[in-house]
């Protein structure tokens, strides 16, 4: 009796391991399984978190909604994995996902040890600093011997393990897996400060009961370049990846919108827009896309204007203003790639 | 201990509650302290509690806001499962009523009763994976991600018992067999997997078996859960076969022996059924501590009842509600595993009488 | 079995088909094994992962809020392993002593005389042992959390212990220095002395409460495994009910205690992994959390933390089974 199950075993697991050797590219992977995976967080407003019936919204859904038109054609054939901070990097190098849209910051070790690659950056941001307004703090060289709650397997960690060893301050870290009990112990009162990702402070702020008693510190001591992540060493993908995020960039450069781009391909005379379309030349192909790519991404997710306004913007609960995220001939940081 | 009669009270309480003066004391402290919680606790649950209401701003009470929870029942019962695909869980019992039919038929044949009887224990898992996910017979597919709430958590147990039954029932022999091989394999195996917390073996089947595997193999989130549940579940399953396997006389392996029995045909037909009847009471034990642990499930993301009721208590209309849905998480896991509890119990008492009066 | 019964028929031949199986059994593990570690060295290479445990000696960066060895910033990843490693050894030690003593109140409180104390006793068990202990931990911990008072409110005892929701601050000696250092509210918290997380109150607690239930029924279990005869026959000789227990009941069912409770306690250190739900700085946490994420091998930390487990199962095992032996010689003789 045990034989044969043992057999059986053996005789599956060497069927699995001749199964596949050769490392197909993700590109014909998703092109083949029809569905984008795409590793979201397990709810961070403003970047992805789900509603009460599980449709994802946020600036990192957006850019996995634009990958899939990209590579498909069609914005909803996004299958969604919410990955905790320390699951993420696994379930990318595992292949569980294809795409890594999990306000991640690019750091050097990440880039060069962990088979990672960041094609490009979603979200300039930085690490920042909540209080309660009662706590009359209003700078963070005045945070000695606080008590700071986060979220653990993030750069966070380390950053606050630096700035206060720089200025030689003392400080308590209580770390926990996810947002959400990170939020609940500092409403708890278990910590002074709350620290993350200036954005993540401003979306977990909402999720307080008197967001108003709580203000978010001007200061960061960190930089933190947010943006998508992708497995070493396929270029294809992470090409593909790149040039998505570019494309809601230029758009907004080139002043498409979802609303105007019908009209702009009927009449635009600029080459730049025609190109960039798919109305001239062949910069599709050569991702190995279809040649209205750009345009569909824009047609269905929209520019990376409408992005950032729909999801962090001023009418959102978030209210977060553009400052570093502004195009950079706006006084900004994103400057998209020459398409052409 | 019962209270019959009135003017037995005095002497019934003098023996049951006020004994000695130590008694006195142990008494009165008890005492307090009910007075002390419970009309706290009666206030928070019932008197002082929301009933009816939209969403947090309704309840004004100083109690519970149970609206909360009955807003989100569905999610809590079957997760993120599509609202029109629900009617499918109507199917599932149809599984265990065909195979207690088919056991009802061959009754008197113990070895095709026992047949069919496996697999139905052993198919009901597939079944309920095929109905409930879809992709066939015409079902629309679901996918497992949406899966979620007290469905989830039913189908991980479920799916964790009934398979490390029979690979429990495995290692147990070969933890008995004389074969050193054999025999030090299944130890390794049972020790190894009883002896690394639930958590970790989670992680590992979650995030780190697809590295074991090769690239484009994609075995399910849930379905890899399910495998490492399995396997954990598997090595206690063995631990408690072997003490029923233990218990079963020497003289019953002789006499099979000597009708000519080989060694599978006794076990079969003699030796297992008898182990397994005496093991029931661990088995539902092992069961019931399953059914507790699938909670963990939501550390690697998955949202069982717990983690259901965890993603809704951070829903901003509901802010603040995060007891009264672990209240609701605690009756629910509660009740269930208390009957089981006691069904055990029952059927432990069942077959001490049955093996008092065969012997 | 086999040797008892050599008249019965038993296949000859069965030794060298048994050796085969087994031969075959061997290679399908070793093979098993074999593709699996192969797919994974494949799957890493492919993608540049490091592996190994060079990540052991590099500087870990980050701050641990409790240590019971020294530990800063500038510590390698291999001082958090055995921090950590500490922190979860401490858990799992108070919460068997705890559980322990726990046990023993509630297993005898199913003797006693009073019908309230058995009643709570049958309540306890019947509530604690059917709900999560995921459940109950977060229960506990936002429990404690709620109740407890901010620093600057905190419940103070002779000005030198204080308790507030950052924990509770005790004065300590130093043999080094000579000196006492009493907790001082400085700024944002207390400094100075030494600080309980609630974290680990917490953590204790649940774990203390959640294997009383379990250790009460083993408790319970081996005391009526003694005959009644022998209580009676205790009784009879002028022993009191305690004497009786200690005596007489207790050295008997011991015996029958030991293997239940030696697993309630392997359960018990493993069910300390459930800290890193609550922040508690344990091995889960901290090694397999963010050592796991800032060196990002996987495969290593996870295969460590195991074998770590593993380790201290079996070491709890062999100390339990041990005493059990010494138990045995000592009864006969």
């Amino acid at each position: 009796m045990p034989h044969s199950f043992f057999c059986f075993l053996v005789i599956s697991l060497i069927f699995l391991a001749t199964h596949g050797i050769a490392a197909p590219n993700t590109l014909e992977v998703v092109k083949k399984r029809g569905v984008l995976h795409c590793g979201v967080s397990q709810g961070l407003a403003g970047f992805s978190a789900p509603d009460s019936k599980n449709s994802w919204s946020g600036i990192d859904v957006d850019l996995c909604r634009a990958v899939a038109v990209a590579v498909l054609g069609d914005g909803t054939k996004v299958k969604y994995r919410p990955l905790s901070a320390k699951e993420r990097f696994t379930a990318l190098q595992t292949g569980e996902i294809d795409l890594l849209s999990r306000n991640t910051s690019w750091t050097l070790v990440r880039d060069a040890s962990l088979g990672l690659d960041f094609p490009a950056v979603l979200y300039y941001d930085g690490q920042g600093f909540m209080v309660s307004k009662k706590a009359g703090v209003k700078a963070v060289t005045e945070l000695a011997g606080a008590t700071i709650c986060t979220q653990t397997g993030t750069t966070t960690e380390l950053n606050i393990a630096d700035f206060f060893r720089a200025k030689n301050m003392k400080y308590k870290l209580v770390v926990f897996e996810k947002n959400d009990e990170v939020v609940a112990a500092y409403e708890a009162g278990r910590c002074d400060v709350l620290s993350a990702d200036q954005s993540g402070l401003y979306a977990s702020r909402t999720k307080l009961k008197q967001p108003a008693d709580h203000m978010v510190l001007s200061e960061v001591i960190s930089k933190e370049p947010l943006g998508p992540a992708v497995r070493h060493g396929d270029n294809q993908w992470a090409d593909i990846v790149r040039w998505t995020l570019f494309a809601l960039l230029e758009a907004e450069e080139l002043g498409l919108t979802s609303q105007n781009i019908d009209g702009e391909l009927k009449t635009s005379k600029n080459p730049g827009v025609r190109r960039f379309l798919g109305a001239e030349g062949e910069v599709g192909k050569d991702l190995g896309l279809r040649p209205d790519w750009a345009l569909s991404i824009v047609k269905q997710v929209g520019s990376y204007g409408e992005v950032f306004e729909r999801n962090l913007g001023e009418a959102t609960p978030l209210k977060i203003a553009r400052g570093m995220n502004a195009l950079w001939n706006k006084g900004g940081l994103h400057y998209p790639m020459p398409v052409r | 201990m019962t209270l019959a009669k009135s003017e037995n009270l005095v002497p019934w309480l003098r023996k049951n509650l006020l004994k000695t003066p130590l008694d006195w004391i142990i008494t009165a402290i008890i005492v307090g302290l009910c007075l002390w919680i419970l009309p706290g606790l009666w206030n928070w649950l019932v008197w002082d509690a929301t009933f009816v209401g939209m969403n947090r701003s309704d309840c004004t009470g100083e109690g519970a806001c149970w609206p909360f929870v009955w807003s989100r029942m569905g999610q809590f019962m079957v997760g993120f499962y599509p609202e029109h695909e629900r009617w499918r869980l109507a199917l599932l019992p149809l599984w265990p009523l065909f195979f207690v039919l088919g056991a009802l038929l061959f009754r008197g044949s113990w070895p095709r009763r026992f047949g069919v009887l496996t697999g139905g224990v052993l198919g009901f898992p597939l079944f309920g994976w095929v109905i409930l996910k879809g992709g066939r017979w015409g079902l629309a597919a679901v996918d497992t991600a949406e899966w979620g709430g007290l469905l989830l958590t039913l189908f991980i147990s479920l799916c964790g018992i009934f398979w490390s039954l029979p690979l429990g029932i495995i290692l147990a022999l070969g933890r008995r067999s004389k074969k050193p091989f054999v025999n030090k394999v299944s130890v390794a195996f049972i020790e190894l997997w009883r002896g690394v917390p639930l958590v970790t073996i989670l992680f590992f089947s979650s995030v780190m078996i697809p590295l074991f595997l090769p690239k484009e193999m994609d075995v399910d989130k849930l379905l890899r859960a399910v495998i490492g549940v399995t396997l954990f579940a598997s090595a206690y399953m063995a631990e408690v076969v072997r003490a029923g396997l233990n218990g079963v006389a020497r003289g019953q392996y002789e006499a099979a022996y000597s009708l000519g029995l080989g060694w599978v045909r006794t076990m079969m037909l003699v030796v297992l059924p008898q182990a397994l009847k005496m093991s029931i009471p661990g088995i539902v034990n092992t069961f019931i501590g399953l059914f507790k642990d699938t909670s963990l499930v939501l550390v690697i993301g998955m949202f069982d009842l717990m983690g259901m009721i965890q993603a809704a208590s951070t829903d901003s209309q509901w802010l603040g509600c995060t007891y009264e849905g672990y209240f609701f998480a605690g009756v629910v896991y509660w009740v269930f595993c208390f009957s089981m509890s006691q069904t055990s119990l029952r059927l432990e008492a069942r077959l001490q009488r049955n093996h008092a009066a065969s012997m | 079995m086999s040797q008892s019964q050599p008249h019965i028929r038993r296949p000859r031949k069965v030794s060298w088909v048994s050796i085969w199986l087994q031969v075959l059994l061997l290679a399908i593990i070793l093979a098993g094994f074999y593709v699996g570690g192969q797919n994974a060295l494949e799957n890493l290479q492919r993608q540049s992962i490091a592996s190994g445990f060079g990540f052991w000696d590099r500087t870990a960066g980050f701050g641990i809020t409790q240590h019971l060895i020294p530990y800063g910033e500038s510590s390698t990843y291999g001082d958090a392993f055995w921090v950590a490693l500490l922190n979860t050894l401490l858990v799992a030690i108070l919460g068997i002593i705890g559980g322990s003593v726990g046990g023993v109140l509630i297993g005898l409180a199913a003797f006693s005389q009073n019908l309230l104390v058995r009643l709570l006793g049958r309540v306890y068990i019947e509530v604690i042992r059917n709900i999560p202990l995921l459940l109950q931990l977060f229960f506990w911990y936002f429990g404690v959390l709620r109740s407890l008072p901010s620093p600057r409110e905190s419940y103070s005892l002779g000005g030198v212990i204080y308790l507030n929701i950052r924990g509770l601050s005790i004065p300590t000696y130093s043999f080094r220095g000579g000196g006492w250092s009493v907790p001082q509210l400085e700024g944002f918290n207390f400094t100075g002395g030494l600080v309980i997380l609630p974290e680990l109150v917490a953590l204790v607690l649940t774990l203390s409460l959640y294997s009383a239930a379990f250790i009460g029924e083993i408790i319970r279990g081996g005391i009526l495994a003694v005959s009644r005869g022998q209580w009676e026959a205790a009784l009879a000789l002028g022993l009191t009910r305690f004497q009786t227990l200690r005596l007489v009941v207790i050295p008997q069912a011991r015996s029958v205690i030991l293997p239940p409770l030696t697993s309630q306690y392997l359960n018990t250190t493993k069910n300390t992994s459930l800290a890193a739900a609550i922040a508690y700085p344990d091995l889960v946490l901290i090694f397999a959390g963010t050592v796991l994420m800032q060196t990002g091998q996987a495969v290593e930390v996870m295969l460590l933390t195991m074998a770590v487990y593993l380790g201290l199962s079996l070491l709890i095992a062999l100390s339990l089974w041990l005493l059990q032996k010494r138990w045995a010689t000592h009864d006969l003789g």
